[in-house]
């Protein structure tokens, strides 16, 4: 059984180094675009095949899905040739990486191995929480408690980084609106693609709403849900225009509800606070601390996918307003 | 037996990824990615059989709709900015 | 019965790793673009049904096989569809299939 595992792990890294040597390697933008994706495919895949459900799910959705496209608008706008270079002798590069990679090796003779039970990381915090956790919060995925309740300032972090790009693409790019004389020139009609996307999107929706709630008991959570949603938009604006999809989903919603989203995470914080326990303390929500977890988890996830579902769609559009052409 | 199924797809997984390699045309490259993310599919379906944990049907679910939308960006941006050469390696 | 359940899932199974294997095969070996696109798209869906189709006798009545039964219904709307996507892609922005003879070659044999 473990000879399988080996092999599979083997295989799988190989075609990983395979396809970064391609990707250094090629020439043409597009082609390293599409490796990207596949390298993330394949990184989602050993993640699979180590027993980290959430965390494949997650690269899945935005490593294959979100970061391909934003990068096909940015190579949209910044143009598919790369630069030809002077080339410069390899000698001095491949010392100082042979260096730093001989170093590192060095530096990992120490560590314990790979999945040793008795290791330092594993005696800290990590018993208390695989012990603790079904009573104390009491939902039966541990990775979302984790990520949620014990761990809640991280989460927040990274809602609020992730707002933070946001800002930062808006206030750098910006979303163009077609101010000038609106040219509706029709965009090829492609009947088939067309009828199959509205057959497709619902769906889609669907399911982003079935991985939010369903994170407490199986892999999913806020983030996963919120780049389904926002691909699910993307779809929409891909096989009609884009001025369909700005219709359906104003920016100025979005922009609202993107700042709700945080809002509603730190809101959830000071509410605990008011309520007399600390910032993020579930406990003090309801009658009873489990109810009083689970509302929290479920109230801050919530907020998660909101923002992330927005910010998400925001960036596509302002990325995709750069073009020259209709779409 | 699921062990020799999983063997069998990381085979073509494999080869399809030489075809992405090589692939002199772009769409060449594309019909790759994507037959690369269906096979992706079955390994995880074909894998959360063979460890005994057939929770990683989600998973897999989302993989096939990500590939195909994927599929979808990279065709739709291909039309709107055509690259110089499209038949051969730009 | 387990026996013959047993049986048949081993052959679905095997049935759809061979189509596979046999679809990047083609994928490789083909000369030219729109062979290849059949190659794959083709062995693709039904290796997608029989492997799908040899998890589901294994697992019996239970929410995995339906969503099994899910994926498969997913992959067989839009494998095709991508295929489609693609080819349209193609054929529009100039790619032509090379032909046997020349396309003069066969509009002067088409004529006499």
């Amino acid at each position: 059984m473990s000879n399988i595992n080996l092999l599979i792990d083997v295989v799988l890294l190989t075609m990983l180094v395979l396809t970064t040597i391609a990707i250094v390697r090629l020439d043409s933008l597009f082609a390293i675009v599409m490796l990207t994706g596949v390298f993330s495919l394949l990184a989602a895949n050993i993640f699979v095949v180590l027993d980290a459900v959430d965390v494949a799910f997650t690269e899945a959705a935005v490593g294959a899905g979100i970061s391909t496209v934003l990068m096909l608008a940015t190579i949209g706008i910044t143009g598919y040739e790369q630069k030809r270079r002077r080339k410069i002798s390899w000698i001095a590069p491949l010392t100082v990486v042979m260096i730093t990679g001989a170093v590192l090796v060095y530096g990992t003779l120490d560590m314990p191995a790979f999945t040793d039970p008795t290791a330092p990381i594993h005696q800290h915090v990590a018993p208390r929480f695989i012990n603790e956790s079904p009573t104390e919060v009491g939902i039966p995925n541990m990775v979302t408690s984790v990520l949620a309740s014990y761990r809640g300032y991280d989460t927040m972090g990274e809602v609020i980084v992730v707002f933070a790009a946001l800002i930062g693409v808006l206030s750098l790019l910006g979303i163009r609106r077609n101010t000038e004389e609106y040219e509706y020139s029709e965009p090829p009609a492609r009947p088939v693609l067309q009828v199959m996307s509205k057959f497709l999107i619902p769906f889609i929706i669907l399911f982003a709403l079935y991985v939010q709630f369903h994170g407490d008991f199986g892999p999913g959570g806020g983030f996963q849900a919120g780049v389904i949603f926002a691909v699910a938009i993307i779809l929409y604006a891909l096989t009609f225009s884009q001025q369909d999809a700005m219709d359906l989903v104003p920016p100025k919603l979005l922009k609202i509800l993107a700042s709700l989203g945080v809002l509603i995470y730190g809101g959830t914080g000071v509410v605990s606070m008011l309520k007399g326990g600390n910032f993020l303390d579930y406990n003090v929500l309801a009658h009873d601390p489990i109810h009083g977890q689970h509302y929290g988890i479920l109230v801050i996830e919530f907020g998660v996918g909101l923002t992330v579902a927005c910010v998400m769609m925001l960036i596509f559009f302002a990325f995709i307003s750069r073009g020259d052409k209709n779409p | 037996m699921f062990a020799v199924t999983c063997l069998a797809i990381l085979v073509v997984m494999g080869i399809a990824l030489a075809r992405a390699f090589i692939g002199p045309t772009i769409y060449d490259r594309i019909l790759a990615v994507n037959m690369f993310g269906t096979k992706t599919v079955l390994f995880i379906a074909v894998y959360g059989f063979l460890t005994e944990r057939p929770e990683f049907m989600d998973i897999a679910l989302i993989y096939a709709l990500i590939n195909f939308v994927g599929v979808i960006v990279v065709l739709k941006f291909v039309e709107r900015y055509p690259p110089n050469s499209a038949h051969s390696d730009e | 019965m387990n026996f013959i359940i047993d049986a048949l899932s081993w052959g679905c199974l095997l049935l759809g790793s061979f189509l596979g294997i046999s679809g990047a095969i083609g994928i490789f070996s083909f000369k030219e673009f729109y062979s290849r696109v059949q190659a794959a798209s083709v062995t693709d869906t039904l290796c997608v049904f029989f492997i799908m189709l040899g998890l589901i006798l294994q697992s019996g009545f239970n929410l995995v096989s339906v969503k099994l039964i899910i994926a498969v219904g997913l992959l067989w709307l839009t494998g095709p569809l991508a295929t489609h996507a693609l080819v349209r892609s193609a054929y529009l922005t100039g790619l032509k299939p090379k032909l046997s003879i020349t396309r003069k070659e066969s509009a002067k044999r088409g004529k006499s």
